[in-house]
């Protein structure tokens, strides 16, 4: 009935389906016959060229996947669509090829050509979606393609792509383990990242891939700390859940030195927090310090998940009496929705048990309502109870009173056990508490007494006083309570005391022994155990009681039971060849421990807090212990770093604000470590915590725009730090310099491949694997406008990011200080290189990418825009003959298929220029038509950005003095006033990046010609309206021209 | 992470199922189904329930459980706060949400979710990045793009994504420029049956509407900013300005979003703006008599609205017949709620409600307390006394319309009532001034000697 209503529901909401689609899940012959009818329809509409139809199509699709229902067979209809123009049919196709892309893996395969198209799209967000589509489609045999895609996408000069990098390495790691030394070179390369939009997402990667390699945090400990702040939230509980950890492995236990034992602790916070100073532990590390530092603002959080990422970091890892700032936060929370509700209250429960101080001023936060659900109800009745002390505890049995008179058995049950706990923990009330318990056996409700009588008989283990008349009142109950556990404490109560009440007893035993057969097993064991303990101490009376009751055992049907029997009557009435037991009352009334009533979330803590293993006190799926404290503190200079390169964006505000701040956490290293006395000073500050953070955190997060007096102290410091920080350096450089020259020689093996690979044209016919199918999709697909990655051997394995192999000796000494780095400017309009007259009606923009072309580094790329303004449709688009001077070459754009009317298309050329500006002159033929184009490249086109520290670069510059040095003095516009202004104009000449430097008047550039990699280096000197301009580079003429090149940029209105 | 996410109604039908991860089958819910069915209410549905290989954690809004499967650890905040910010963009996107708009916009919901997680990782949740990115459906919008053959996915990639203030959208702009803000809180109390106050904390938040053009920075102060001492922000207020000024320094979103909330806690003293006088009776055998009446405490000056009082009878009791001086009341029979719906406070008669109640034949007085739960809001007062001071705008030209409401509504407010049985002897009402060496647990003197 129930289905048959769900059913006519689902059809009332679906018009737009036919109805049919409902209707023929009863009967399955039906459904065929339907079902084909309907998927002709959508294949109609998939395979028309009306955008709306398919749109319509994929919309049914993907309702049907939402819904559960299988459209996998539609996959071939569906994923021809994947090269559609209009955006949103193409992501509905993304959603439907990543869910079947795992099923139907060869024709997947047929799609992913249009991705890596994609991956070289100008438009970020292209970019971005392609990597992210192309990284989900679980499909083996491409792992070797992602694989590229990601570490060309980790070093995109878009933040977003390289967070799009990001993401998908975990699932290229799931895809394919084998890639894990790969992935996690790419790692670490991300964690470097200083846009606080990578940086979670790196973290996040990290966690998945290898959280096992403490060492590239080390580099990135400060940074993480002190951009934590401006991450997304997202990022900051993986951030800081990644640096407890971390924490722990690096730091010392900040409570060991002087360990406060627990009972004074609490003492003592009766009084004052001021009292609490002298027990204070040692100043910590100030890598520490600045963690928690760091982490404290963002307890003010909305994000619960944040908050309680923060108060499981400062639980684990703060000084005692700090802990404490983190409770108001939580308490905000347990007013949230029931599901935030319980996991924080669970946290709060196993605080408590610790930390009972910590809540205590706020207990009355933790009063039940009635509209709380029981879960929740039997948290906070826990908290309360690890809560008590002598202060509050009149308050709380008050409060439990009125519990007591609830509606819900089960609460009330909870509440009994509750009280009990108090009486034991709490000497002072456990006279009171009893009384009360003795008072509920009169209740009328059966559950509740039953509980009381189990409490009672606990805390009458550890209770002397005034056992007599409570075990004479609960022995009078025998006859009105039932329930078993209730009855067994009562007997066991009463054997236990049977001296004290020794009177009832035997009277007892007889009516249970009356009863014997209809009770249930715990209370037949505990009429057994009361025969035995009374035959002990009063055999008068009840040796034929007990004899009679071990008879009734002997045939019980629990062999329990008639174990427990016939071990008694051995011990008590032995028959002859066995010896007898000399003393029986020595076992079977031994004096017996009392129990501990204790909170259930007392040993929770061993999990990490607010972690699902914490939560269910379960050991979760790939839950990581967190390491104890090291007994030492390992090496702290591991942290240190060495100066940073400039960030290389122009305009993003969002950046300089984070170098600032960058600057400022290399300014703390040298401030600690330089003389021990500030050491020192620093544990004082921390002592006056609460000032101290406000103000010293504060000038770290004032918006940094401006302010240039203090840059300039910054940089002097930087300064002074680079000298302190060498030596630590010196190390590590050489750690890096070996692995540069390993990659090299593995790039050196793959060359010739590599050449191989290209220069042969990609042909389908030798082999037939999968990969190929994609090398045929290659050429079906008309407008590839990129030779790329043709996945033949070498094709995918070429070098992307060419290292410095032929250096001139100038350098050789020190090749590794010279870093590659991202273009800071990409021109994205082509300019027009042929016009639409020269041409007769064929348009021809260009535009250099300034990214290194995959064939040869020494290539500079260059994106051909081909538009069709003529009547007619052309032929296809390719290189004809060329002629070249020496040492130019080119690497030609595959075949465009065809230039339709009013279209545009695109081509990738690589061309190197071998470091002249003469124009490469060659021809295309489009159609039957002849183009003559001659590319003569800008100066600034013929180089690539590198960066370096900037006493590398003083060190070359002094060696390129002389001729090799050409001047030009600019005058600036005034409209151009700020630094920014300037550089920009640098960059859209040249392909250059910033070189830190410590003069705000002084600007430094390095480039590298792309041919024979030769150092170019730019100074600008500004004085008000003028800029000198100094290059220095080894060939002559680039230098000149570069230096005219920039005077007039500079010059420009 | 995140692996599939499944959305459950509360007949236990899967609504929608996506996944990041490969697919897991549907068959994983059926373990949530056993849980859903063995729950007395939706509500007591553990927020995270292991299951073999996997956990899921779940949210329940409007009686729609959205399911995350999880294979490995991660904190269940995470998740959980995940999920309530799906609910929020859904909630943005169509105004509700519901199962029946969920089941009418799968494609748009689809879109959103893809957007928002990767691999089971956030990606994007602002809402108003994905506002630019998935434009919200309108009947306009839908007309225009079959028209000109737009979609409403952007092929751009929203400024705020890379921008430092993400929660912005770019090239905003509006006729009227308007920024209002409503500072609400909820009085959370215990009220115990001699009207003392068990404990009572505000939970206070502010609302803000803002539709201002170009890239206002506004300053937001209060005249007395120490009453809120655990404040949580929306990620745009800048927190060092607080720490150091007291102020609310921020480039606020575009549209609806909470600024602030805070908490004042119960070491406080709360004003509770009303009371209520009840005296429930009953006779062994006949029934009881029950008498409320309820009034205005601390107000200044404002009237009481919207009041509502409900009552859960205990078991025992079969009906109730009431008479009211005002409003209605109403005694569900198989909830045993007693719904008195009362409206406005006219401090000068105050509303009453008297009347008889009837128990099960041969039942015994109920011996455990019903409470009473009750719902009002004040216009015009915050209970906590936070004042705004001034709003001022840096950054642009023009001079907004600005305005502030104060609300203060009943959060978990209850009131604790004893029922007074007549022939027993009245123990309990004895035991309210409990000391140390007095633990009076209810009972009555009828025991067994």
């Amino acid at each position: 009935m129930a289905n048959q209503g769900v059913m006519t529901s689902l059809r009332d909401e679906n018009h737009s389906t036919p109805d049919t689609e409902f209707a023929s899940e009863a009967t399955i012959g039906n459904f065929f016959s339907t079902d084909y009818k309907r998927n002709d329809d959508l294949k109609q509409m998939l395979d028309s060229n009306k955008d709306g139809l398919k749109l319509e199509a994929m919309k049914r699709i993907i309702t049907m996947i939402a819904k559960g229902r299988d459209p996998s067979h539609l996959f071939p209809a569906v994923v021809k669509n994947v090269v559609s123009k209009n955006i949103e049919v193409k992501k509905l196709v993304y959603v439907y090829l990543v869910r079947y892309a795992e099923e139907q893996q060869d024709l997947a395969l047929l799609s992913i050509s249009t991705f890596q198209r994609a991956l070289k799209d100008p438009n970020q967000l292209i970019r971005a979606s392609a990597l992210r589509v192309l990284s989900s489609i679980r499909v083996p045999v491409i792992a070797p393609i992602v694989m590229l895609a990601i570490k060309e996408s980790a070093a995109d000069m878009s933040p977003y792509v390289r967070k799009t990098a990001a993401h998908s390495i975990p699932k290229l790691y799931s895809l394919d383990p084998e890639q894990k030394d790969e992935l996690v070179a790419v790692i670490e390369k991300l964690l470097m990242d200083k846009a606080t939009l990578v940086i979670g997402s790196a973290v996040m990667a990290f966690e998945q891939v290898c959280p096992e390699r403490t060492d590239l945090i080390h580099k990135n400990y400060r940074k993480l700390c002190n951009l934590i702040v401006d991450v997304e939230e997202w990022g900051q509980v993986l951030i800081l859940n990644m640096l407890t950890r971390y924490a722990r492995t690096q730091f010392v236990d900040p409570n060991t030195k002087q360990p406060v034992p627990e009972k004074e602790f609490y003492e003592e916070e009766e009084e004052d927090e001021a009292t609490d100073e002298p027990t204070r532990p040692r100043s910590l590390d100030a890598d520490h310090r600045l963690l928690l530092r760091n982490a404290k603002p963002l307890l003010q959080s909305r994000n619960s998940a944040v908050v309680m990422a923060v108060a499981q970091l400062y639980y684990h890892l703060a000084p005692k009496n700090e802990v404490g700032t983190v409770a108001r936060p939580l308490l905000r929370l347990v007013r949230s929705q029931r599901e935030i509700q319980s996991v924080v209250l669970t946290t709060i429960a196993s605080m408590s048990v610790k930390r009972k101080d910590m809540f205590e001023p706020h207990f009355k936060s933790f009063f039940i309502h009635t509209v709380d659900p029981l879960p929740v109800k039997l948290m906070k009745l826990d908290i309360l109870t690890n809560l008590a002390g002598e202060s509050n505890i009149s308050l709380l049995l008050r409060e439990f009173q009125v519990y007591i008179a609830s509606q819900d058995s089960k609460f009330v049950a909870a509440t009994i056990q509750a009280i009990g706990r108090c009486a034991s923990n709490i000497k002072e009330v456990t006279s009171t508490c009893l009384a009360g318990l003795v008072a509920l056996l009169s209740n009328k409700d059966e559950a509740i007494v039953a509980e009381s009588v189990v409490v009672i008989k606990n805390l009458l283990q550890s209770q002397s006083a005034d056992q007599e008349a409570i075990i004479t009142k609960m022995i009078k109950l025998i006859d009105h309570v039932i329930v078993p556990v209730a009855r067994a404490s009562i007997l066991w109560l009463i054997g236990e005391y049977c001296d004290k009440v020794a009177k009832y007893g035997p009277d007892v035993l007889r009516q249970m022994a009356k009863s014997f057969t209809n009770e249930e097993d715990l209370v037949k064991l505990q009429i057994v155990n009361l025969a035995a303990k009374l035959f002990v101490t009063n055999p008068k009376q009840t040796t034929l009681l007990c004899q009679y009751v071990l008879n009734l055992a002997k045939y019980d049907i629990s062999y329990d039971i008639r174990d427990r029997a016939r071990l008694i009557r051995n011990i008590l009435f032995p028959s002859e060849n066995i010896k007898a037991i000399k003393n029986p009352k020595k076992i079977f009334l031994a004096p017996k421990p009392a129990p501990i009533l204790e909170s259930k979330y007392k040993d929770r803590d061993t999990f990490q807090l607010g972690s699902l293993s914490h939560f269910l006190n379960i050991r979760a799926n790939g839950y990581r212990d967190l390491p104890d404290f090291p007994e030492v503190a390992p090496d702290s200079t591991v942290r240190n770093v060495e100066p940073p390169s400039r960030p290389t964006s122009v305009n993003a505000e969002r950046v300089s604000v984070s170098y600032a701040q960058e600057e400022k956490s290399k300014r703390k290293p040298t401030f600690y470590s330089s003389s021990s006395e500030e050491e020192e000073v620093d544990g004082e500050e921390s002592k006056s915590e609460t000032s101290e953070t406000v103000t010293e955190s504060d000038s770290e997060m004032s918006e940094l725009q401006s302010e240039p007096d203090q840059d300039l102290d910054k940089k002097s410091i930087s300064i002074q730090e680079k000298t302190a920080g060498k030596t630590a350096d010196s190390t590590e450089d050489s750690d890096s310099s070996e692995s540069e020259t390993s990659s090299e020689s593995e790039e050196d093996e793959i060359r010739p491949k590599a050449a191989q690979g290209t220069t042969s044209p990609p042909s389908a016919q030798t082999t037939k694997s999968n990969l190929d199918l994609l090398l045929d999709f290659d050429g079906a697909v008309p407008d590839i406008p990129t030779p790329i990655i043709t996945p033949t051997i070498g094709g995918f394995l070429t070098p992307i990011v060419p290292t410095v192999t032929t250096s001139s000796s100038l350098m050789s000494n020190s090749v590794d200080s010279i870093v590659m780095s991202s273009p800071a400017y990409v021109a994205n309009n082509p300019k027009e290189l042929i016009s639409r007259t020269a041409g007769n009606g064929i348009q021809v923009g260009i535009r250099f990418t300034r990214s290194p072309h995959l064939y040869s580094s020494t290539m500079a790329s260059i994106e051909l825009h081909f538009t069709n303004t003529t009547a007619e449709d052309l032929g296809e688009i390719k290189v004809a003959n060329k002629v070249l001077p020496v040492g130019m070459t080119i690497c030609d754009f595959p075949v465009v298929s065809s230039l339709p009317h009013g279209q545009t298309r695109t081509a990738l050329i690589g061309i190197d220029f071998g470091d002249s500006t003469q124009a490469a002159v060659f021809d295309i033929s489009i159609g039957d038509r002849i183009l003559k184009l001659s590319i003569k490249p800008p100066i600034g086109e013929i180089i690539r950005a590198v960066s370096m520290s900037e006493t590398y670069f003083l060190s070359q510059q002094v060696k390129l003095r002389g001729m090799q040095e050409s001047t030009a003095v600019a005058t600036l516009p005034p409209s151009v006033v700020d630094g920014h202004a300037i550089c920009r104009r640098v960059y859209e000449v040249a392909n250059v990046s910033p070189i830190p430097s410590s003069d705000p008047l002084v600007f430094r550039f390095g480039g590298q010609t792309l041919s024979s990699k030769t150092l170019v280096l730019i100074t600008l000197k500004t004085e008000a309206p003028k800029v000198t301009v100094i290059v220095n580079c080894e060939k002559i003429i680039i230098g000149q021209m570069l230096a005219n090149q920039v005077k007039e940029a500079l010059d420009k209105h | 992470m995140i692996e599939s996410i499944f959305l459950i109604n509360g007949l236990g039908d899967i609504v929608m199922e996506k996944h990041w991860a490969s697919a897991i089958p549907r068959s994983i819910c059926d373990y949530f189904f056993d849980v859903q069915k063995s729950a007395s209410r939706p509500e007591d549905v553990p927020p995270v329930i292991p299951v073999p290989h996997n956990y899921l954690i779940n949210l329940l809004r409007n009686n729609l459980f959205f399911v995350a499967v999880i294979s490995s650890e991660v904190p269940p905040l995470f998740v959980i706060e995940f999920l309530q910010r799906v609910v929020h963009i859904i909630e943005e996107y169509f105004g509700e949400c519901k199962e029946s708009i969920i089941k009418e916009q799968h494609v748009v919901v689809y879109e959103l979710l893809d957007e928002m997680l990767d691999n089971g990782y956030p990606l994007a949740t602002e809402s108003n990045i994905l506002k630019e990115l998935i434009k919200p459906p309108n009947l306009f919008r839908t007309i225009t793009n079959t028209v000109t053959g737009k979609s409403n996915v952007s092929s751009i990639l929203p400024s705020g994504q890379l921008s430092n203030v993400p929660w912005r959208r770019a090239d905003v702009k509006y006729a009227n420029n308007e920024a209002y803000f409503d500072v609400v809180e909820e009085v959370d109390a215990i009220i115990d049956k001699m009207g003392g106050t068990v404990m009572a904390e505000i939970h206070g938040y502010i609302d803000c509407c803002i539709r201002l053009s170009g890239n206002p920075d506004l300053t937001l102060s209060f005249i007395n900013p120490r009453l809120c001492d655990d404040v949580s922000f929306h990620p745009c207020v800048r927190f060092k300005k607080w720490e150091a000024e007291r102020v609310l320094s921020f480039v606020p979103p575009d549209g609806n979003f909470t600024l602030m909330s805070y908490h004042v806690a119960s070491n406080n003293i709360v004003a509770i703006p009303i009371y209520v006088k009840h005296n429930i009776i009953f006779r062994e055998g006949t029934g009881g008599k029950m008498d409320l009446t309820v009034g205005p405490r601390t107000t200044m000056g404002k009237t009481v609205e919207n009041v509502v009082l409900e009552i859960t009878m205990p078991k025992s009791v079969l009906n109730c017949t009431l008479t009211v001086t005002q409003g209605r009341a109403s005694f569900d029979s198989v909830t045993r709620v007693l719904l008195w719906d009362i409206g406005k406070i006219d401090p000068t008669k105050l509303p009453g409600c008297k009347g008889s109640i009837a128990l099960q034949s041969g039942a015994t007085i109920p011996s455990s307390n019903p409470v009473i739960n009750v719902r009002f809001c004040v216009n015009q007062l915050a209970a906590s006394g936070l004042k705004v001071n001034r709003l001022d705008m840096y950054g642009e030209r023009y001079k907004p319309f600005k305005g502030v409401k104060y609300i203060t509504k009943a959060g978990q407010f209850q009131v604790r009532l004893t029922i007074v049985g007549t022939t027993t002897v009245t123990a309990a009402a004895a035991t309210f001034d409990c000391d140390y060496d007095r633990l009076g647990l209810i009972a009555s003197a009828t025991t067994c000697d």
